[in-house]
């Protein structure tokens, strides 16, 4: 892959990314439904309607999060 | 399919919605979805609880639950657990409404590790933070009466004082104690962690509370469809016992049949 890339971590874990993707496009390379999970960006939560305005940048953390088994 | 409310009963309003079933069940720890899913349908619960975690981006875990709940017959009630402060309490919170259910929020947080008992300071100052901000809080708590008595003066939807320590099993150690909160408060007291077996959640329905919440009582029996389905029944039974007005504690013994006309 060429052209110039982003240094974020997702869930904790360092990823490298094209540059000028959206969070809703980094959902897409996850292959997430957005209906089914929720994003935060810099412990800052990025709601449905912002995800495809909203840049990854580099040094970003992202979370990504949904619900699982508990009591 | 949910259990039958007695005619002379109140209904079970949480957070202004009214529920069906007093029983709460979780969705952690069975042995797969099948068996979770079966047992919720025995269990006649309305409200299920969940927990937020990160997606695993690998896929080598099994997918989201709500892949195996369906949102339009269960109310959904995210939890906090695993939360060891305020702060991370309300970012856990603030993400489980994001993800569009309901402004429901089961708080816990937890002070220590062993017992898994909730550091109530830390839960008070949580409490406040989401109420403020619309949600309705269901605190996890222990069975102390001033805590509680605060958790309901910070506005909370509902108190949930334990029976015993969140997976162990042990039953209700403390009657006295969660009827006494139960008397105190006026939002809800639902019994929340603790009960082992079904004789459990039918002694703590009789001490008038409003609901209990289980999880591992259901999940790690051999057969948790018999389980939910004794549970739903505990339940009820406990609630009925309670309404019907138990009779006096005696020290002596009383004649059920007459002591006149016996034969000379």
């Amino acid at each position: 892959m060429t052209g110039p890339m982003v240094r974020i971590s997702v869930n904790g874990e360092p990823r490298e990314l094209p540059s000028g993707l959206s969070v809703l496009a980094l959902l897409e390379q996850f292959a997430l439904d957005p209906r089914a999970v929720v994003v935060e960006v810099n412990r800052a939560i990025v709601r449905r309607p912002a995800l495809a305005t909203t840049p990854v940048r580099d040094g970003d953390a992202v979370e990504l999060v949904h619900f699982v088994g508990g009591g | 399919m949910s259990e039958t409310v007695h005619p002379s009963d109140t209904p079970f309003v949480v957070g202004g919605r009214t529920f069906r079933s007093r029983l709460i069940v979780g969705t952690g720890k069975y042995r797969d979805n099948a068996a979770m899913v079966a047992a919720h349908a025995a269990s006649g619960a309305d409200i299920v609880t969940v927990a937020v975690r990160r997606v695993d981006l690998d896929r080598t875990k099994e997918e989201g639950i709500l892949h195996h709940l369906d949102p339009a017959r269960y109310f959904l009630l995210a939890n906090t657990a695993g939360c060891y402060n305020a702060e991370d309490a309300v970012r856990y919170a603030r993400l489980a409404r994001e993800a569009g259910f309901n402004e429901f929020i089961k708080l816990e947080v937890i002070g220590d590790r062993e017992t898994l008992l909730p550091d109530v300071a830390e839960l008070l100052e949580a409490t406040r933070v989401l109420v403020a901000e619309g949600f309705q809080v269901l605190a996890y708590t222990n069975e102390d009466l001033v805590t509680a008595l605060r958790l309901e003066d910070a506005g909370c939807a509902a108190v949930m004082p334990l029976a015993s320590p969140i997976g162990s099993g042990l039953g209700l150690l403390n009657p006295f104690a969660v009827r006494t909160i139960k008397r105190r408060l006026e939002v809800p007291v639902i019994v929340d962690a603790g009960v082992g077996t079904a004789s459990d959640a039918c002694v703590t329905m009789e001490q008038g509370v409003d609901g209990i919440l289980m999880n591992t009582a259901i999940a790690e029996a051999a057969d948790p469809v018999r389980m939910a389905t004794a549970m739903r029944l505990a339940v009820e039974a406990g609630r009925l016992a309670f309404l019907a007005g138990r009779m006096p504690r005696r020290e002596v013994a009383i004649p059920s049949s007459p002591i006149t006309g016996m034969l000379a």
